[in-house]
Order: structure tokens, then sequence, then C-alpha cells
């Protein structure tokens, strides 16, 4: 049996899709069996960040629709052979999406796959309900910033009252915190809300913190998922909460703001 | 602070990342109470509206209800605005 992972975050524009290829493409690299599923229908952009937008012929609604066979919809990754991308129809509208259909999916892709991944839309609407509803694991993306911690405070409890394993009384969805675009430098001017401050309000268990990169955009650029950017910090970053989240212990990094040389500091410049 | 400030003998001021936390704090503690419970304003108010218009007539546009929710303590403060007592004469009158 596959496990279903959804990445959501109630807020958009806090890093969902860019966390959703990365993990994808990390657990992959480790052999798992991976299958990532863009739930945006409507604004689909998974295929754009995977680098996969000019290899989509069919998506997740002509498979529901049974227009296609889930096997012709999967674009099989060139660069790991055992992960692969189902996307989000870029012509429809979120109601094309049925529980009964999605469950369909995601029982077919358990029997071949390891992990399924699944890419939230932002909001809590019926795209991102179903994104959530069949999870075991949630890893909710939050920016140190006032509105993405409620955001994620309410998904949470959407997580704990309507997916699938909370309707049926089971073991409750395994949650993990995942911050993105944390910048030390502001949060040691007192400009930033503190790590320890987003764990002590959200309250559950943190697999990882993404430093604030230009490696990110520039990934996005050529549809390189950043986690292949293993020089980054960002794609460095990532690959450590990959590798927390299939349970080895690695100690967090890039917590602390760049100390930077007499030259930097006239000078200028960035983290990589 | 930048240098400038050093000299100037400016004070940090307080920061507004703790802001951001006890701002955080108190509204989620609010909104995670609500989750449980569905919100009651609206029918609190249709009640006490109802209860005052036993007694005396009212416009029920003139009702105010404004909420401070707080860390320790919220307020929930009715403004029932009555009417001048030669029109609560006519009004008992026309009954």
């Amino acid at each position: 049996m596959a496990q279903v992972v959804v990445v959501t975050s109630g807020k958009g524009g806090v890093g969902k899709t860019t966390s959703s290829a990365a993990f994808a493409t990390g657990l992959a690299q480790r052999g798992k069996k991976t299958v990532v599923i863009d739930f945006d229908v409507g604004l689909r952009n998974l295929d754009l960040i995977m680098g996969v937008e000019r290899r989509v012929v069919f998506d997740i609604v002509n498979v529901i629709s049974g227009e296609a066979r889930l096997n012709q919809a999967l674009i099989r990754d060139k660069r790991v052979d055992t992960l692969s991308i189902l996307p989000a129809s870029q012509t429809r509208d979120k109601d094309a999406l049925t529980k009964e259909g999605v469950q369909k999916i995601i029982e077919e892709l358990s029997a071949e796959f390891d992990y399924i991944l699944c890419d939230s839309p932002a909001g809590i609407e019926k795209g991102a309900l179903l994104a959530l509803y069949f999870a075991d694991q949630a890893i909710v993306v939050t920016n140190p910033e006032v509105s993405s911690v409620r955001d994620s405070d309410r998904i949470l409890g959407v997580l704990q009252s309507r997916s699938k394993r909370a309707e049926e009384k089971k073991d409750p969805v395994k949650e993990h915190l995942l911050v993105t675009r944390f910048d030390p430098a502001r949060v040691e001017r007192g400009e930033m809300l503190k790590l320890e401050d987003i764990q002590e309000i959200l309250s559950i268990p943190l697999l990882g913190v993404i430093p604030e990169s230009e490696s990110v955009l520039k990934a996005s650029n050529t549809g390189t998922p950043v986690i292949m950017d293993s020089e980054s910090a960002a794609g460095q970053a990532y690959a450590d909460a990959v590798a927390r989240f299939l349970g080895e212990e690695k100690p967090h990094r890039f917590l602390e703001p760049e100390k930077k040389g007499l030259f930097k500091r006239l000078f200028g410049g960035r983290a990589a | 602070m930048s240098w400038i400030d050093f000299f100037r003998g400016k004070r940090k001021e307080e920061s507004s990342a703790s802001a951001a936390k006890e701002r955080l704090q108190i509204v989620l503690a609010h909104e995670r109470i609500g989750r449980t419970r569905e919100d009651f304003l609206p029918k609190l108010q249709q009640e006490l509206v109802a209860v005052v218009a036993r007694y005396v007539a009212i416009d029920p546009g003139k009702v105010n209800v404004n909420l401070d929710r707080g860390g320790d303590m919220s307020t929930l403060a009715i403004e029932i605005e009555l009417p001048a007592p030669a029109a609560m004469r006519m009004a008992a009158n026309a009954r």
C-alpha cells in the first residue's frame, strides 16, 4: 500500500508546488516509486515546475471522466526513472473532480507506487478538500508570516475534522511542518517570526526549514525541481527534509544568518 | 539598527516579530474555539433584540453589536438605541 501525502497550506504562494516538486523528486532519487498529482484544476503549474509542460497530453480530469486511461495520463520523469507526474486539467473547473473519481485513481496508483504526493490548491474549497481527503500524512507548508501561520492552523483543523481518517475515526493524519522562505537575518533583526514561535503556535513536529533563496526562482525558470540543485541552500534543505521524512536523523541547517566577510558586507551579495 | 542610530543613542524599538506572535496567539485561541462551535453572535443579537422589543418599541436597525477579542478577557458591547418617550407612548397607544 502506498502512503498518500498531501502538501497543503491554506494560503497561496507559500511554496506548495515548489515543495511538492522537490519532495517528489527527493523521494524518487532515494529509490522510492513516487507519483505527484496536481490537484489545482484550472490553474495547473506543477507541470511547469517539474519541466514537463510540453509532454502533457491527458490530465486527471480526462482520467476521471473516462476519456483516458491512468497510464496514458502519467508522465514519466526523464531525470529520475522512479518518478511520475499526473497533471491537472487547465481547461476544466474544480467541479470536474469527484471523490469517487479521485479514490479510484489513488487505489490504482497504490498498487504501483510507494508514495502518492498530492499537491493541493490554495484555499479550503473542493480541490483542496479532495487533495487532503485520502491523506495518511500531511506536509503543511508555512511562511514565517501572520496570514500564512493562521491559514496553516485552519488547514490543520480541516485535516483533523474532514479527512477520510477523521471521518472514519482512524489514526489521525500524521502532520509535518515545513517552514519555507525563512530568512535568518530578518529573524535576528526581530522582523520575522522565530522558528520556535511558529512551532509553539502550530505545535506540530518540524520536518524542515527552507531558507529564502534565489535558487528557487532560478530552478522554476528552467523547470528543474530545486532539490536537484545540490549546491544551493534550499536544495540541501529539501534533501535534509526528505531524509527526515524517511526517518533519518538530520540536524536543521541554515537557521543562522550567513556570516559575511568584510568584502561581502561592503559590496553586497546574497544567499545562493 | 544601523551604526548611525548607535551614535544617536536611539533605543531599539519593540520588535515587530513579537507583535506578530502575540496577535497570532490571541486570534488563533479564539478561532480554535469557534471551530467546534458555530458562530453564536448573529443569533444572540436576534434574541436580544426580540427580548428588548417586548418591552420597548425599538428600531431593529439601530442595534450595534461590538466584540473586542482579547487574550485574557473579551468584551461584548450591545448598544440599542431607545426611541424618545413621545414616540414610545404613541407606539403603546397604537397597540
